[in-house]
């Protein structure tokens, strides 16, 4: 520590929004390999749903003009896996335990804070739709748009999953509460339930079916459908991408406005 | 603003509501000090610290780290400063290396000159091997060098410490406290500390302000400090009508300001050994019962008690009582 020649001692300077950014997504992806046992019932409940589902409906889901409710199933089963996986537990932890402060103190952009831990949760939500896509293909479902599909089909999926991370980080970072952040699980079943979850939006009924119209879920699944079984149906795709746009718009302009709130000095 | 001084603070106030909790305060640091702030509990030396480091703001004046004013360049601020909070800072489920790089990376440090950090900071904080074990398995004392050694990754010019030694053990309190005198003697680094500590505000700092509620009421070298009060100071305890017992010791000759506090006297003197004696005869004569007589060198309890009428120990005990 002695004796080092002033010229040589690094001194500290503003690392840049892409360092920032990366340094913090590099943490929160090097997190996760020990967190393995939260993110089970991230895979395992997915499949656990879509093999109930699929073993009680599949034989009478011709009657509601279903053909292969396999195929059907697999965005359901992909939806379930990406929803609500987040890093706001660990953002949580951060605040309470003051490691948050530590950050701050530093010259780190504030924006990277976020937005790092959002890159990891893209990263890791595509990485949870790779397991249900491969037990898809185990069972016979076909892409009939191929492997081009297959990777829009998980970039739908991540893109959803990424924008639905705004609640609970909004969550996160308005209450630094773990008990609040877990409740954001609540948000997850209207959109996961008011859609065609088990049949398609035309053969829906009544107030389901006007809720479903109303819920981005549907069009997100119709989509991740049709790049299965029906093609590059652009009208379909493009419905798709507009829902997790407004969805994104809303979650992410509460999430920022709520990091705006916390990083401001009271 | 003067980019001589390494901390200046000027007006600076802060309020929570309608609780004053700075209460304009000025001070200023030379580059190369170790300043302490020394206080009781709730005393605002936590809200002083906050606002210097930067993550609280101030309602009114302002104060410049190293010519920076943080009120308007928090980011330069940030540069210049490291910081050990109150409370250790740490990820869990890092290994102490992982943390030490990341904090070196938000600092701007390229690859290499975070690997001679780390290198160079392992030794200073001399935790071994254990800086590749995650910091869940640490010990008390390994987190709060650790948090120390975060703080001081990217070399910063003033480092802020929010009483580093609190719950620490006696032998790493006596660690923590070496590791700032060599901070300071071999980097030269500026050191802000708050502390409630009597005896490492004595040893450990340069200059002490010592406040309360929310006000500085002295500054000074602990030296100076303590010589405002006197050579010596000639302590009573009795249990006897303390009001008899002031009147008993006025009759003492040479006998100058008498201090009292429940059922203590203090005494100051510059030359208490010609005192004591007398003293004692005179409260033996008036048939006062006293059940300690000392004489021993003032304390920053002392001047603690001298300017505020109270004594620090007490509120800190109540404090950690309530606790």
């Amino acid at each position: 520590m002695t004796g080092e020649p002033v010229g040589n001692i690094p001194r500290a300077r503003p690392a840049g929004f892409w360092h920032d950014l990366l340094t913090i997504a590099g943490r929160a992806l090097r997190a996760i390999p020990r967190e393995a046992d939260n993110l089970a019932p991230a895979l395992i409940f997915p499949v656990f749903f879509f093999a109930i589902v699929v073993g009680s409906l599949e034989g009478i889901a011709s009657f509601a003009g279903v053909d292969n409710f396999r195929a059907f199933q697999i965005p359901v089963a992909i939806i379930f896996a990406v929803t609500g996986v987040s890093r706001a537990t660990a953002l949580v932890t951060d605040i309470t335990s003051g490691y948050f402060d530590r950050l701050l103190v530093s010259p780190i952009n504030r924006w990277a804070l976020l937005l790092g831990l959002m890159v990891a949760d893209f990263a890791l939500v595509v990485g949870l739709s790779l397991p249900v896509l491969i037990l898809a293909i185990v069972l016979g479902v076909n892409f009939v748009t191929g492997i081009p599909g297959m990777l829009v089909f998980l970039l739908i999926s991540g893109l959803w999953g990424l924008v639905f991370t705004g609640f609970p980080y909004t969550i996160a970072l308005r209450t630094g509460s773990p008990a609040a952040v877990n409740s954001s699980f609540l948000l997850f079943l209207p959109f996961v339930f008011l859609t065609s979850t088990f049949l398609p939006q035309e053969a829906l009924s009544g107030w389901l079916a006007t809720a479903a119209s109303y819920n981005p879920i549907t069009y997100i699944l119709a989509g991740l459908r049709a790049l299965i079984t029906d093609g590059w149906v652009l009208p379909d795709l493009l419905r798709a991408i507009g829902a997790i746009a407004v969805v994104g718009l809303l979650s992410f302009s509460l999430a920022f406005t709520a990091l705006r709130q916390r990083v401001k000095r009271p | 603003m003067d980019t001589d001084l390494a901390i200046r603070a000027s007006g600076l106030t802060r309020r929570f509501d309608k609780k004053l909790a700075v209460d304009d305060v000025d001070f200023a640091i030379k580059p190369g000090e170790i300043y302490g702030f020394l206080g009781p509990n709730g005393a605002g030396k936590t809200t002083i610290i906050r606002m210097l480091v930067t993550l609280l703001a101030p309602t009114m004046g302002n104060a410049w780290i190293m010519g920076h004013s943080i009120r308007d360049s928090e980011t330069k601020v940030r540069l210049h400063i490291g910081v050990a909070l109150q409370e250790v800072a740490l990820d869990p489920q890092q290994t102490g290396t992982q943390l030490l790089r990341l904090q070196g990376r938000l600092y701007g440090l390229s690859s290499d000159e975070v690997n001679k950090r780390v290198a160079q900071l392992g030794e200073l904080i001399d935790i071994g091997g254990a800086l590749d074990h995650r910091i869940k398995t640490y010990s008390g004392g390994m987190k709060r060098r650790l948090d120390l050694a975060a703080a001081l990754i990217h070399n910063p010019d003033v480092l802020f410490l929010d009483e580093p030694t609190a719950g620490l053990d006696p032998v790493s309190r006596i660690r923590v406290q070496k590791e700032i005198r060599r901070l300071n003697k071999e980097l030269g680094v500026t050191i802000f500390l708050t502390t409630q500590y009597l005896e490492e505000a004595d040893k450990l700092v340069s200059r002490v302000g010592i406040i309360s509620e929310g006000r500085i009421v002295a500054e000074g070298t602990p030296r100076e400090l303590k010589r405002k009060i006197g050579e010596n100071l000639v302590i009573i305890q009795t249990q006897g009508d303390m009001q008899n017992v002031v009147a008993a010791l006025q009759a003492v000759p040479k006998v100058g300001k008498i201090e009292v506090l429940g059922q203590e006297i203090a005494i100051a003197s510059s030359d208490g050994s010609t005192i004591i004696g007398p003293i004692a005869a005179k409260l033996h004569e008036a048939k006062i019962q006293v059940e300690q007589l000392t004489l021993r060198a003032p304390s920053l309890d002392d001047v603690f008690l001298e300017v505020t009428g109270n004594r620090m120990q007490k509120h800190t005990t109540r404090a950690e009582e309530s606790q």
